[in-house]
């Protein structure tokens, strides 16, 4: 189990991005975490991953742990060894590798053993990886490219995986398949906490979900509850009622969210 | 014909020196974003501990350039952690500040070290010369060339092939992905101050090698390795060997031939020679031979 308690983390000692947040990502679930742009979404995900220095960034309060073990004072490295993995948003391949030398990178804490093996297994899991090995990955389509950094994270044969946007400028065609990907990984074993602002995407395979907004959870509710939510519906599934909203209904939703949290 | 033969073997000789420096600079520069401006005071600290281990030591000149070498390298990662590290995220031009105090301090120490005692690298060249074609060659400068090459190509190798050179190329190109990745950047960057050191040491013992001793002076030749990075762009190994060939035929053969060519320009012109090439390039390519084009958003 992973858990986040209570995190506060403030950038460059004056930017206070999360107000204390608590969520879990039981063993072999998928762990859907919503929110609008600025939420924090992907400094929850960097507090855990040990990336926060690089930003400039500073957990003040809280702990992060991994089955009871605080993780939160471990450099990045030794983060990846202890089994949590991580696909960054916007992809961030090494442009100028081969695909092959990517994977590779991605599997740098594994022994040669676990390298070999990884690469079959991501060969075999995206196939269009396997024709295009020796190619520059910066020349992949976008889509691929988001495969590449998935089956990069999956190098280090991590036991939680943290996915910040699979969704994020890929075609529709292919979020259907990143989804049944990710459905695929959880079944092999993997835990998944998935940032998402394709809530459609995201609910429909999330055992539970957590809502953030302004650096708070709002909601933290099984995600076929959330589905149902009306908020929900609303502002993050885009469906409401067959009539148009006007814009005081929306005025009305910010002055009960900040009510409600 | 002897001339020119003979001008352009010990112009690939000199050339090697500048590549391997250029070499010592890009591998700093790709892993961190600093030019390191203490390259030659590390280049004559390695010259100095080739010498001591030749001479006072008494080994054989390979196995004292190796050690010179090794104890470099050692040297080069520890500064690394005292001083650059601390100045990781900071703007590279507050680090390469710092490495200019380092040569500062480098270059005294090392001329305290040496002392005003001859100290030779004990090298087998010499003044031995072969006689090809006519042409009398030195020994010393082939074996420059054919060291030098050597040398990088297996730096070339390691970080093409090896896992641990894939994960220096990884924090090169991108430090925060590569932390995601489980790979340990500040080790990297250790690294690569130590493989740079090893390489500027080697360039060392290679200059002093079939020359007058070990001296503070070179550092004057190790700053043509200015013009080598800046004609080979900043971040190519390849451009470095090429721009450091070319530079060094171009001054060995200005020091043959412009005395009677062009003597209005005065005795020595061969030594600004670099300098104004590099002068031209930051003209018309800034950006070197084969460095990466500068992507700018208008």
């Amino acid at each position: 189990m992973l858990t986040v308690e209570n995190l506060e983390v403030v950038y460059e000692d004056v930017i206070q991005v999360l107000k204390g947040v608590s969520l879990q990502v039981p063993e072999g679930s998928v762990v859907a975490l919503l929110g609008p742009n600025g939420a924090g979404k992907t400094t929850v995900l960097r507090a855990i991953t040990g990336l926060l220095d690089v930003h400039r960034g500073r957990v003040t309060k809280g702990r992060v742990s991994l089955d009871g073990q605080d993780i939160q004072s471990l450099q990045a490295p030794q983060i990846v060894q202890a089994g949590i993995g991580q696909v960054m948003e916007g992809r961030r391949i090494f442009r100028e590798f081969t695909v092959e030398e990517n994977l590779k990178a991605g599997g740098h804490t594994a022994s040669r053993a676990d390298i070999a093996e990884g690469l079959e297994r991501a060969y075999s899991m995206f196939p269009v990886l396997a024709e295009r090995r020796k190619q520059t990955a910066g020349y992949l389509s976008g889509g691929e490219q988001q495969m590449l950094a998935i089956g990069r994270a999956l190098m280090s044969k991590p036991r939680y995986l943290l996915l910040d946007e699979p969704s994020l400028g890929v075609a529709p065609k292919i979020v259907q398949q990143l989804r049944d990907l990710i459905v695929q990984i959880n079944a092999d074993g993997t835990s998944v906490l998935l940032v998402e602002q394709n809530a459609t995407m995201a609910l429909s395979i999330a055992t539970h979900g957590y809502v953030l907004e302004t650096g708070r959870v709002v909601m933290d509710k099984p995600a076929d509850e959330l589905r149902d939510d009306d908020d929900i519906r609303e502002f993050y599934l885009g469906l409401r009622g067959d009539e148009r909203g006007s814009l005081r209904d929306v005025k009305q939703y910010r002055r009960r969210k900040r009510w409600l949290s | 014909m002897e001339d020119l033969i003979a001008s352009l073997v010990r112009g690939f000789g000199l050339g090697g020196l500048y590549a391997l420096l250029g070499v010592s600079f890009v591998i700093i520069y790709r892993a961190t974003g600093v030019i390191n401006f203490a390259t030659p005071a590390l280049m004559i600290l390695g010259a100095f501990f080739t010498g001591s281990f030749g001479n006072a030591v008494g080994l054989p000149f390979w196995l004292s350039v190796l050690l010179g070498m090794a104890v470099m390298a050692i040297i080069g990662m520890i500064i690394e952690r005292v001083a650059l590290r601390p100045m990781v995220g900071r703007p590279a031009f507050s680090a390469a500040t710092v490495t200019v105090g380092i040569f500062i301090i480098l270059l005294i120490v090392a001329g305290r070290l040496i002392g005003s005692e001859l100290l030779t690298v004990n090298d087998p060249f010499g003044l031995n010369t072969i006689d090809v074609l006519g042409a009398r060659l030195f020994t010393i400068d082939i074996a420059r060339l054919v060291i030098a090459l050597a040398a990088i190509a297996i730096v070339g190798l390691f970080l093409t092939r090896s896992r641990t050179g894939l994960a220096m190329r990884a924090t090169a190109f991108d430090q925060e992905t590569s932390l995601a990745q489980g790979i340990n950047v500040g080790r990297m960057f250790g690294l690569s101050w130590g493989i740079a050191a090893a390489m500027a040491a080697l360039a060392g013992a290679l200059l002093t090698a079939g020359s007058s001793g070990v001296e503070t002076t070179i550092a004057l030749v190790a700053l043509k390795a200015l013009p080598v990075i800046i004609l080979g762009g900043l971040d190519s190994i390849k451009g470095s060997v090429i721009a450091g060939l070319i530079i060094g035929v171009a001054e060995s053969l200005t020091r043959t031939y412009q005395p009677e060519f062009a003597p209005w320009l005065g005795a020595n012109f061969d030594v600004i020679v670099p300098y104004i090439i590099m002068i031209i390039v930051l003209m018309i390519r800034p950006y070197g031979l084969f460095g990466t084009k500068e992507v700018v958003r208008v």
